[in-house]
């Protein structure tokens, strides 16, 4: 038998690649978008719901990010709701480490496995520093260093947790120091499904200890076969099976009736990603100046970046890494081409993953999962809420005549979708 | 006047299908409100009572649902996305009833630090919930414009850090969370107590009392059990007459200006529901309403604090 394909819906973030000014773009808060989403992935026999979080409003030289999509309901608040109008999809949320404590998330997320009979999942993520910590009473109380020495702690803590089935704990260690009574039974999966997203040695590490999928980065075929390879390498050291940790990377997508038709929409969507202003906004991440008075249909700025810690923007994952050799690469390319800045920025951020007819993409993904480049995919769309629908009505199918793809949930818990003990 | 009804609920089950057994028999009923019963220990066992709100919103139509979240080892800032995100998911029939949790236990719990004496417990919830009002507030109504032509998805000037500084806590903002359809939830508090009377008097608009011969501290709701005959302890008037008698007091302290009840029903919501109900609409005490939760309760619609300063301004 073919490996299956594990299928996530990510509610649209907020950031640049969901499409807010689209006539089809609906509100990303109404709790209608997310019912329609997870109904949605529900109808298309998807594994899980997911849900990202960031716990403080982007800011670009000290003022909130105005250009994308922004504000969104609280994690577990909304993850409740929907399994009131959902069945079998998994809900999957995530929840920083920092800036939350064992006893209280733990007891959260084992309500949550409770009250959906057994669909809850919690990705891991950290952060240190003062952005987010100043809407917390310890501030940005935890050094980058430790951030993961935190997590791994937390979540150690929430399985002595869940494994008391309501009874006492006592947890003595570095990072916690509690003690008391649970209160929470057993709930229907034991421990809620275990998602982790960070990318660096330690998170890879704290993936492979503690995990039970990574939602990777690694899109690219040869790329995400090796990150495959060195996460699922490092899980023998921890006494698991390659099949006990799935790796699904956070993909994009786009439909067409032809390649031709998907290439085209492709493009306008990417138009739509990048506004001038977003242009303008992304080229100064790499120039780290204010580039406002540059006119994004002409040409790259003379000047050159400026050196030194980035200013521009705060609370968004990932960074630029090597500013002037990017800004060298980005000048070349844009005089070579005759590319507008842009049109230049459309070129070298995101391009959309799997771009083609159904049949095409069908076969893409499925080639991704049988080459071990991943288990699965975490699929992003443009379009709230109505982004996933075209995908479930055409994609769907061919991937379950393959029989990669379950016709109908064989079990009721996430981690019975998933395969996992 | 508007006279109010609602029941406290405390199923201590972790079975869905009871929560929406119960908030069903209230929904139906038209009453206004279930305050979802919780303690930050857990104890008795109980599923934590915000995720309950949230479970129940999509699966009732009419009711306010009003979880009770503790002010003192939680984050102000997640108890205020919690609790807008409640109001969105039930479209405006959010509520909070506030909580302080002073037992050396529950501290251990989050083992951050000891146990705060009762005027710091109150102190605290006090700013708790100043900021949680904050951060509801830090959007506009009007914050996403969704413009085209500028590129911009909102307007920032309309969204407001609040620079919530106190002796325990400061939170920056705004919240990541649009402000909710009822603008400020309703706030609930128990005032069983004088002490904690000014508390509630002060921070909340729903101060919950006891009614007692000669010293009912109103207005407010009269909190009672009904208990049909057995006694029982309790902070709350305890009633084990019959339903009928149970109305009879109801009107009686209606005159004396009560502004509605809370009834802690136990196992016997059905009883509240099939017959109390009727009986007070029949005698004109109690109608059922439309709208928000903070309309059902009378209460004015929440100006947005910042849109007054910039007014001023
Ligand atoms: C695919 C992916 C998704 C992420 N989503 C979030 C998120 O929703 N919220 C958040 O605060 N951090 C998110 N992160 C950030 C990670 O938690 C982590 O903080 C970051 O990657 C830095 O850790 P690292 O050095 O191990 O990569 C995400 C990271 C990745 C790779």
């Amino acid at each position: 038998m073919p490996k299956q394909v594990i299928l996530a819906a990510h509610f649209p973030g907020v950031n640049n690649t969901t499409v807010w000014s689209d006539p089809a773009a609906g509100s990303q808060i109404d709790f209608a978008s997310f019912e329609h989403l997870a109904r949605t992935a529900e109808r298309g026999k998807f594994d899980f719901f997911f849900l990202a979080e960031g716990l403080a409003l982007r800011e670009q030289r000290g003022r909130i990010h105005d250009l994308d999509v922004v504000g969104r309901p609280d994690t577990l608040t909304v993850l409740s709701a929907l399994a009131a109008v959902t069945t079998h999809l998994g809900l999957a949320g995530t929840l920083n480490a920092t800036f939350h404590e064992p006893y209280e998330l733990a007891r959260q997320l084992a309500t949550l496995d409770h009250l959906s009979g057994g669909r809850a999942a919690w990705n891991v993520v950290t952060s240190s520093g003062p952005f987010f910590g100043a809407n917390f009473r310890r501030g940005g109380f935890l050094p980058y260093e430790k951030r993961y020495e935190r997590a791994g702690e937390f979540i150690r803590t929430a399985k002595e947790l869940w494994d008391t089935g309501g009874g006492e704990f006592a947890h003595r260690g570095d990072q916690f120091d509690i003690e008391g009574r649970f209160g929470i039974p057993r709930s229907p999966q034991g421990y809620p499904v275990i998602l982790q997203a960070g990318d660096s040695d330690g998170g890879r590490e704290l993936a492979a200890a503690n995990a039970d999928a990574v939602f990777s980065r690694h899109h690219q075929l040869e790329d995400a076969q090796e990150f495959y390879r060195d996460i699922k390498g490092r899980l023998p050291r921890y006494g698991r099976t390659p099949e006990s940790l799935k790796i699904i990377p956070g993909v994009s997508f786009v439909l067409g009736d032809t390649d031709a038709d998907a290439a085209e929409k492709a493009h306008h969507i990417r138009r739509q990603q990048v506004s001038p202003q977003t242009a303008i906004l992304l080229l100064e991440q790499v120039w780290n100046r204010d580039l406002s008075a540059y006119d994004a249909e002409g040409p790259l700025p003379d000047v050159d970046p400026l050196d030194g810690e980035t200013t521009i923007i705060q609370g968004r994952a990932g960074q630029f890494a090597d500013r002037l050799d990017t800004a060298a690469e980005w000048r070349a390319r844009a005089e070579q081409k005759n590319l507008s800045i842009r049109e230049l920025i459309i070129e070298v951020t995101g391009r959309q993953n799997f771009i083609g007819t159904p049949e095409r993409v069908a076969s893409s993904l499925n080639e991704y999962v049988q080459t071990d480049a991943c288990d699965g995919f975490i699929l992003v769309p443009h379009l709230t809420p109505g982004g996933l629908d075209e995908f479930v009505d055409t994609v769907v199918p061919l991937l379950q005549e393959r029989g990669v793809l379950r016709t109908d949930y064989e079990t009721t818990t996430l981690r019975g979708h998933l395969g996992l003990a | 006047m508007t006279f109010s009804l609602g029941v406290l609920l405390d199923a201590r089950s972790f079975d869905a299908d009871e929560w929406v057994r119960l908030a069903t028999l209230a929904d139906e009923a038209r009453l206004d409100y279930v305050t979802i019963e919780d303690t930050f220990g857990s104890d008795p066992a109980r599923p934590e009572a915000s995720l309950v709100a949230a479970r129940l919103a999509p699966v009732t139509r009419h009711v306010g649902l009003v979880p009770v979240l503790t002010t003192t080892h939680t984050e102000p800032f997640h108890l205020s996305t919690a609790l807008a995100t409640v109001d969105w998911v039930s479209r405006g029939r959010g509520g909070w009833q506030v909580r302080v949790s002073g037992r050396p236990e529950e501290a251990k719990l989050l083992g951050r630090r000891s146990s705060l004496p009762a005027e710091e417990l109150f102190a605290e919830a006090a700013d708790v919930v100043e900021v949680v009002r904050r951060l509801w507030d830090s959007w506009q109504d009007d914050a996403i414009i969704a413009d085209v032509a500028t590129g911009r998805f909102i307007d920032r000037d309309r969204l407001h850090y609040i620079d919530f500084e106190g002796k325990y806590f400061s939170v920056r903002g705004p919240s990541i969370v649009p402000r909710p359809p009822q603008g400020q939830l309703p706030v609930f508090a128990l005032a069983h107590t004088a002490e904690v009377h000014e508390f509630a008097t002060r921070v909340a608009d729903v101060v919950i009392v006891t009614p007692a011969p000669g010293a009912l501290e109103l207005p407010g709701v009269a909190d009672v059990v009904f208990s049909p005959g057995a006694a029982i302890e309790s902070d709350a008037h305890v009633h084990t007459g019959s339903v009928g008698e149970l109305a009879d007091l109801l009107a009686g302290w209606h005159t004396l200006g009560a502004t509605g009840a809370r009834v802690r029903a136990g196992d016997h919501l059905e009883a509240v529901t099939g017959e109390l109900v009727p009986l007070l609409r029949e005698r004109g005490l109690f109608e059922p309403r439309g709208g928000t939760l903070r309309e059902r309760l009378g209460l004015p619609t929440a100006t947005n604090r910042y849109v007054q300063e910039a007014r001023v301004a």
